[in-house]
C-alpha cells in the first residue's frame, strides 16, 4: 500500500491540479499539488529506513499490460535498496522543488499547469525506478521525456523555449531507439522483459553471438550497448548530450528537479538496476567509462567559459553524470549511486541558489551582469557557498568532509582501482575536479563577489528571496554537508552488503571495492589537491587579477571560442543530421512522390482518358460515372459467378 | 444480454442502410431531422454492435455468430466475425456517431445525400469485416469505395476532382486483380466460402500469383509505399468525416485483407514474399516520415503520418508472429482512434479558419487551452509514448521485428526518433509560439459537441494505453490459430522441397 501511494499521490496531485486547476485557482493546486508530494517523501523516508537497515524488499503485482504469446508484462513495483534510494532522491527534491515553486513562480498566471506538470514528472519518475521489468521502466522512461519536454517549453511563446523542449524530446528518442533496441534484443534471447527473468538468463548468454545488421556480435555486450545508448540520451552524455545546455530555457525550479537531481541520472540508475547484465559485458563496460570520462572532461571544459550562470551549472551537472557512469563502468555502481544521491542535494540546492539569484535579480541570469551580490542576497550566497564546497569535494582526506567529498573521491578512487589503460580514466577525473572547482568558484566570484556589474536599477532592486524559497534551500544545505559523511559508511563503506544486499550485482572475483581501499596513499589526495588548485586559480582570475580572464580569453581565442561554442556540437548535427533530414523529406516529397509516382499516375490517368485536354474539362458530374463504372465491375463478377453455376473443379 | 441465434451481424451491418432508406424518406428540407435521424441510426448500431463483443467467446478460434443462408447459385450470403474481425466491426460503428457528430454544422449542402452516403458506407465497411464469402466480401470491399468516392468527390476541398480521380483509379487497378485472383480461387477450390478456402491447399505456384493480385489491391489500401500518393489527396480535399473513416476504417481494409486471406490461405507465398513487404513496410516508415516533415498542410501532414504507422502494421503481419500479428492488429485499431481524432482536430480548427495551411496557425494555446490538452494527447499518441495506445502496437511489433530481422527492425526503429520530430514539430507551429496574427484572435475554445466528439477518443486512446487486455484477449487465440497454420503449412512445404 505504502509503496503504491508513494508513485501514486503525485498522479493525484497531477490530475487535480491538470483537470480542475482553472477552477481551484492556483493557491489551492499548489498547496495540493505540494501536501501530497511532501506526503510520498516523508512515506519514502519511512520506505528507506524499512528497506535499507530493516533488510525489507518487495514485489507489488499492481495490473496486466502488455501480454501477447511469451511477452508477459505488468504493472508492479519493485522494491529494494536501489529503488528506495532513488525513491528519497526522487520525493524530497520534488517536494522541496514543488515548495520552492510557490515562490517562484508567483507571478506567473499558468501556475496550475506548471505544479500539474512538476507532479506528473514526478509520477513517471516514481514509475521508472520502481519498475519491475524493462517496459514500465520505459514507460517511465519516456513518461519523463514529456513532462521534460512540457516543463523545458513552458513558456510557449519563447520561440527558444519551444526549440529546447523539441531538441530535448527528440533527441532522447535518438538514445530510446537504442533502449528499444535493446529491450526487442534481449526478449529475442531469453523470451521475457521481466528482470528477473532476464537477469536469471543473462549467464547463459555468456559468450554467445548473434547477427545483428550483419555482423557476428556478443550478445551481451551489443545489449548492453544497445541500453546504455538510452542512458546516454536521458542522462546527457557525450554525443547525446546536446539537449541538456537548451534544457535550461525551462524554469528554473525545472531545472533544479528535472535537469540535476532526478531525470537526468535516470541513466545512472538503469545501468546499476541492469547490472547482472552489464558485468557481465565486460566490452561494454569499458564504452561506458569511455563514454563517462569524455563526458566529465568536456563538459567540464566548455562550463570553464560559458556565462548564462544556468548554463555553468548544466554543464557541470553533465560532467558529474559523467563520474557516475564511470564508477558504474569499473563495477562500483553503489559509488555511482551514492554521488548520485549526494549530487542531487547539492546541485538541486545550486540550481534553487541561481533560481534564488534570477528571481532577485528580475530574470537576470547573465554572470557578466551580476557581481557583488553577496550584500544583496546573504543567504542565497552562504546557500551557494555550501553547495559550491559540497560540488568541489572540500574535505580533509581520511577525516571528513561535505557531501561530494565522500562521493566523487570515491568515484576518483575506483577509477585508479579499476586500472584503465595508462590510468586515463583516473587522470581525466583528477583534471575534471580541478577544472570543477574552478567553473564552481568563477561561478562564485562573478556573481557574488567583487563590484557590481549589473546596472543601478537592477542591483539596488536586487533582493532577497521570501522563506518559502530559502527553506527549502536549507533542507538540501543540511543534506550537501551531511549527506556524505551520514551515508558513507552505508553505500560504500563497511556496511555495503548489509545495506543493499541484493540490489546491486558484481560480478565474482572483481573485487572493486576491496581495490579501492587499496590504492597507494596519495590517490585519495589527487582529487583534494586538484581541487585546492582549481580554487586557488579561480581566486587569482577573478579576485585578484580580474583582467587574467580576458587577457586569457584573447591569448588563446580559438580555444576560448572553441569552448564557448560548446565544441561545434549544435552547429554539427545541424549540419549532418538536422538540414539534410529536411532536405531528403522534400526530395522524397517533391521528387519520389511528386514527379516519379504521381508522374506515372497521371501519365497513366491521360492514356486511360484518350488526351490531355479530357482531364483538365472533368466536372464533379464525372464523379457519377466512375461510381458507376464500379458498380458495373461489380454486376460483372455476379453475373460470372452466377453463369458459371458451381462450374469449379470439385 | 442473450443473442443466441438472432442474426446480430446482418442486424447491425444493414441497421445502417435501414436508416438511409429512412433519411431518403425525409424531406430534403428537414435538415435538422436527417441529421438526428442519422445520429441515432449510427448511435443503436453501435450499441448493438457492442452487443456482439460482450457476447463474444475469446476462448476460441473460429468463427463466431456465423449465419449461412443460400443466396446467388454457388455463392452463399455467409457472415461471421473472429477475434481477428471483431473489433473492426466496433471500431467502424464507434467511429460513426462521431463522424456524423463532425459533420452536424460543417455539411450544410446535400445534407441529405452526405448522411445517407455515410450510412451506406458503414453498413458496407461492417460488411467487408463480417463477410465469409468471397464474392460477398467483394461486393463489400469494393462497394465501399462508392460512397468514399462520392464523398471526396462531392463534399471534398477545391482539387477533389483530381484526388477522387486518383482515389479510383489506383484502387480500381488493385480490385481487378483480385477479382481475376477470386474467379481463379473459384475455378480451382469450387466455392467461394472463405471457411472452406481457408482449409484449401492452394499449389504453391499458383499461390504466388494469387497472393501478388490480392496484394496490388490490399497495398493500395493500406496504403503502402509506393502506392500511397492518393491517400495525401483523399485526405486534404476529403471534409473532415470522410478523413475520419478513410484514416479510421477503410485503410485498415488491407491489414485485414492480409490476415483473412493471404497469410492463411498463401503461407507459402506470404514466407516467400515475406522479404518484399518487410522491404515497403520499411521504406514507408523512413520515408514517409521523412516527408512528413516537410509537410506546410496539416492534413497531408498527418496523411503521410499515417501511411508511416500503417508500415509497422504490414512489417507486424509478415513476422509471422504472436506478437507482430497482435501488435499489426492493436495498430490498426489505434490508429483507428489516434489518426481519426487527430483528422477531427484539424477540422476544428478547419471549421474556424478555413485553412489547413500549418504556417496560418501559431500561438492558438493562448485561445484554445483544452484543445491544446486535447491535441497533446493525439500528438503524444501519434508518436507512440507509451501510456498511449499508439505505442502498444509499435512496441509488439517493432519486439516482433527484432528476432526476425534486426535490419528491419533497426530501421524500422528509427521511425520512433522521425515521429517525434515531425508531431512535435507541427504541434509547436499549431499551437505555441507567440499569437499574432490577426485571424487567431478571435478564436473560440472548443465548444460542447467538439468536446463530447473526442473525449471518448482521449479516454480510450490512453485507457487502451495502460491497460491493452480488452483487445489483446480478443486477439489472442485467433491470431495464435493463424500463426499456427502458417508455421505448419510452411514447415510441410519445407518437407515437401
Amino acid at each position: 500500500m505504502i509503496y503504491a501511494a508513494i508513485v501514486l499521490l503525485p498522479l493525484l496531485g497531477a490530475l487535480i491540479a491538470g483537470l480542475f486547476g482553472r477552477l481551484l485557482g492556483p493557491r489551492p493546486s499548489e498547496l495540493i499539488t505540494t501536501s501530497l508530494l511532501v506526503v510520498a517523501a516523508v512515506l519514502s523516508w519511512i520506505v528507506f529506513v524499512r528497506v535499507g537497515f530493516d533488510g525489507e524488499t518487495a514485489r507489488v503485482p499492481l495490473f496486466r499490460w502488455i501480454t501477447s504469446g511469451e511477452l508477459d508484462t505488468a504493472w508492479a513495483l519493485r522494491i529494494d535498496t536501489l529503488t528506495a534510494v532513488m525513491l528519497v532522491v526522487v520525493t524530497t527534491v520534488s517536494a522541496l522543488v514543488h515548495l520552492y515553486s510557490i515562490g517562484y513562480m508567483h507571478e506567473d498566471d499558468s501556475r496550475p499547469r506548471f505544479f500539474a506538470y512538476l507532479s506528473l514528472f514526478t509520477f513517471a519518475m516514481l514509475a521508472l525506478v520502481t519498475s519491475d521489468n524493462l517496459l514500465q521502466m520505459f514507460f517511465g522512461w519516456e513518461g519523463v521525456g514529456l513532462a521534460s519536454y512540457l516543463l523545458i517549453g513552458f513558456w510557449y511563446k519563447k520561440p527558444e523555449a519551444n526549440a529546447a523542449a523539441i531538441k530535448a524530446f527528440v533527441v532522447n528518442r535518438v538514445g530510446d531507439f537504442g533502449f528499444s533496441l535493446g529491450i526487442f534484443g534481449l526478449f529475442a534471447m531469453t523470451n521475457s522483459i521481466n528482470l528477473d527473468a532476464v537477469f536469471a538468463a543473462a549467464p547463459s548468454l555468456v559468450g554467445k553471438s548473434m547477427s545483428f545488421l550483419g555482423y557476428e556480435v556478443d550478445v551481451l555486450t551489443l545489449l548492453a550497448l544497445l541500453l546504455f545508448m538510452g542512458a546516454m540520451g536521458k542522462s546527457a552524455q557525450f554525443l547525446l548530450h546536446t539537449w541538456l545546455p537548451d534544457a535550461m530555457e525551462g524554469p528554473t525550479p525545472v531545472s533544479a528537479l528535472i535537469h540535476a537531481a532526478t531525470m537526468v541520472t535516470a541513466g545512472v540508475f538503469m545501468v546499476a538496476r541492469l547490472s547482472p547484465i552489464f558485468e557481465l559485458a565486460p566490452t561494454a563496460l569499458e564504452v561506458v567509462v569511455l563514454i563517462g570520462t569524455i563526458t566529465a572532461f568536456f563538459a567540464a571544459t566548455v562550463g570553464l567559459v560559458q556565462n548564462d550562470i544556468k548554463r555553468v551549472i548544466a554543464y557541470s551537472t553533465c560532467s558529474q553524470l559523467g563520474y557516475m557512469f564511470v564508477a558504474c563502468g569499473v563495477g562500483a555502481y553503489s559509488a555511482g549511486i551514492f554521488h548520485l544521491f549526494t549530487h542531487a542535494f547539492f546541485k538541486a540546492l545550486l540550481f534553487l541558489g541561481a533560481g534564488s539569484v534570477i528571481h532577485g535579480m528580475h530574470h537576470e541570469q547573465d554572470m557578466r551582469r551580476m557581481g557583488g551580490l553577496a550584500k544583496k542576497l546573504p543567504i542565497t550566497w552562504i546557500m551557494m557557498l555550501i553547495g559550491t564546497l559540497a560540488l568541489t569535494g572540500v574535505g580533509i582526506p581520511h577525516v571528513g568532509g561535505f557531501a561530494g567529498f565522500h562521493s566523487k573521491d570515491a568515484i576518483i578512487e575506483a577509477a585508479y582501482a579499476g586500472h584503465t589503460p595508462g590510468n586515463f580514466a583516473f587522470w581525466v577525473l583528477v583534471i575534471a575536479a580541478f577544472m570543477t572547482s574552478f567553473y564552481s568558484w568563477r561561478l562564485i566570484f562573478l556573481t557574488f563577489h567583487g563590484e557590481t556589474r549589473a546596472d543601478h536599477h537592477t542591483y539596488d532592486h536586487a533582493h532577497e528571496s521570501p522563506w518559502v524559497m530559502l527553506i527549502p534551500l536549507f533542507v538540501l544545505a543540511t543534506g550537501a554537508v551531511f549527506a556524505g559523511i551520514a551515508f558513507h559508511h552505508y553505500f560504500i563503506g563497511e556496511g555495503y552488503s548489509e545495506f543493499w544486499k541484493a540490489a546491486l550485482f558484481e560480478a565474482p572475483g572483481k573485487d572493486i571495492r576491496h581495490h579501492m581501499h587499496e590504492v597507494p596513499g596519495w590517490v585519495p589526495l589527487a582529487p583534494t589537491v586538484a581541487m585546492l588548485t582549481g580554487l586557488a586559480l579561480a581566486v587569482v582570475y577573478y579576485i585578484l587579477a580580474p583582467w587574467l580572464p580576458a587577457a586569457t580569453a584573447s591569448a588563446f581565442r580559438p580555444v576560448y571560442l572553441f569552448l564557448l561554442n560548446k565544441w561545434y556540437f549544435d552547429e554539427l548535427y545541424n549540419l549532418i543530421f538536422v538540414r539534410p533530414a529536411f532536405a531528403i523529406g522534400r526530395l522524397l516529397w517533391k521528387g519520389v512522390d511528386g514527379a516519379v509516382i504521381d508522374g506515372t499516375i497521371d501519365g497513366t490517368a491521360k492514356s486511360v482518358l484518350w488526351g490531355t485536354g479530357r482531364i483538365i474539362k472533368l466536372q464533379t458530374g464525372y464523379v457519377y460515372h466512375y461510381a458507376f463504372a464500379m458498380l458495373i465491375g461489380v454486376a460483372a463478377i455476379l453475373t460470372y459467378f452466377i453463369l458459371a453455376g458451381g462450374g469449379g473443379a470439385q | 444480454m442473450n443473442i443466441a441465434g438472432a442474426p446480430i451481424l446482418s442486424i447491425v451491418t444493414f441497421l445502417p442502410l435501414a436508416g438511409a432508406l429512412f433519411v431518403a424518406l425525409l424531406s430534403r428540407e428537414a435538415v435538422q431531422n436527417i441529421r438526428y435521424a442519422t445520429l441515432w441510426t449510427t448511435l443503436i448500431t453501435f450499441a448493438i454492435s457492442l452487443l456482439i463483443w460482450v457476447n463474444f467467446d475469446p476462448t476460441t478460434p473460429g468463427f463466431q455468430f456465423v449465419e449461412e443462408r443460400a443466396w446467388l447459385g454457388p455463392i452463399k450470403y455467409k457472415m461471421g466475425v473472429d477475434g481477428i474481425s471483431m473489433l473492426f466491426v466496433i471500431l467502424t460503428t464507434f467511429l460513426m456517431p462521431l463522424c456524423i457528430l463532425a459533420s452536424w454544422e460543417s455539411v450544410e449542402d446535400r445534407v441529405k445525400e452526405y448522411m445517407i452516403a455515410f450510412l451506406v458506407l458503414e453498413a458496407l465497411m461492417i460488411g467487408v469485416f463480417c463477410a465469409l464469402d468471397l464474392v460477398l466480401f467483394y461486393l463489400f470491399f469494393e462497394g465501399g469505395l462508392i460512397p468514399m468516392f462520392l464523398i471526396i468527390g462531392i463534399w471534398g476541398g477545391a482539387r477533389r476532382v483530381y484526388a477522387s480521380f486518383k482515389f479510383f483509379l489506383y484502387t480500381f487497378l488493385g480490385s481487378v486483380l483480385m477479382l481475376l485472383a477470386m474467379m481463379a480461387m473459384y475455378w480451382q477450390a469450387g466455392t467461394t466460402d472463405i471457411t472452406v478456402l481457408l482449409q484449401t491447399k492452394f499449389p504453391e505456384n499458383m499461390q504466388l500469383w494469387l497472393w501478388l493480385a490480392f496484394f496490388a489491391s490490399f497495398a493500395v489500401k493500406m496504403p503502402m509505399w509506393p502506392v500511397h500518393t492518393w491517400l495525401p489527396d483523399a485526405h486534404v480535399e476529403a471534409p473532415t468525416a470522410g478523413s475520419v473513416i478513410l484514416a479510421g476504417v477503410l485503410l485498415k481494409m488491407g491489414g485485414y485483407g492480409f490476415l483473412r486471406f493471404s497469410l492463411p490461405m498463401f503461407p507459402d507465398a506470404s514466407a516467400t514474399l515475406a522479404p518484399l513487404v518487410f522491404a515497403l513496410s520499411v521504406v514507408a516508415i523512413v520515408a514517409t516520415s521523412l516527408i512528413a516533415l516537410v509537410q506546410e498542410d496539416i492534413k497531408k501532414l498527418i496523411a503521410y503520418s499515417s501511411v508511416a504507422h500503417m508500415g509497422f502494421v504490414t512489417m507486424g503481419i509478415f513476422t509471422f508472429s504472436q506478437q507482430g500479428i497482435d501488435g499489426a492488429i492493436f495498430q490498426m485499431l489505434s490508429h483507428g482512434l489516434i489518426a481519426s481524432a487527430l483528422f477531427l482536430c484539424v477540422g476544428v480548427v478547419y471549421d474556424r479558419l478555413h485553412t489547413r495551411e500549418i504556417k496560418a496557425y501559431g500561438g492558438i494555446v493562448e485561445r484554445m487551452p483544452i484543445y491544446a490538452v486535447i491535441f497533446l494527447i493525439f500528438t503524444m499518441g501519434n508518436v507512440g509514448l507509451p501510456g498511449t495506445s499508439g505505442f502498444v502496437g509499435e512496441f509488439l511489433t517493432l519486439l516482433s521485428a527484432f528476432k526476425v530481422n534486426t535490419y528491419v527492425a533497426f530501421f524500422a526503429t528509427t521511425g520512433v526518433i522521425l515521429s517525434a520530430a515531425y508531431a512535435l514539430y507541427l504541434y509547436r507551429r499549431v499551437i505555441f509560439g507567440p499569437l499574432e496574427k490577426p485571424s487567431l484572435k478571435a478564436l473560440a475554445d472548443v465548444s460542447p459537441r467538439e468536446l463530447a466528439i473526442l473525449t471518448p477518443l482521449v479516454v480510450l486512446s490512453i485507457l487502451l494505453g495502460f491497460y491493452p487486455a480488452p483487445i489483446l484477449d480478443v486477439t489472442a487465440v485467433s491470431v495464435k490459430a493463424l500463426v499456427t497454420s502458417i508455421e505448419s503449412a510452411n514447415q510441410a512445404a519445407a518437407l515437401a522441397r
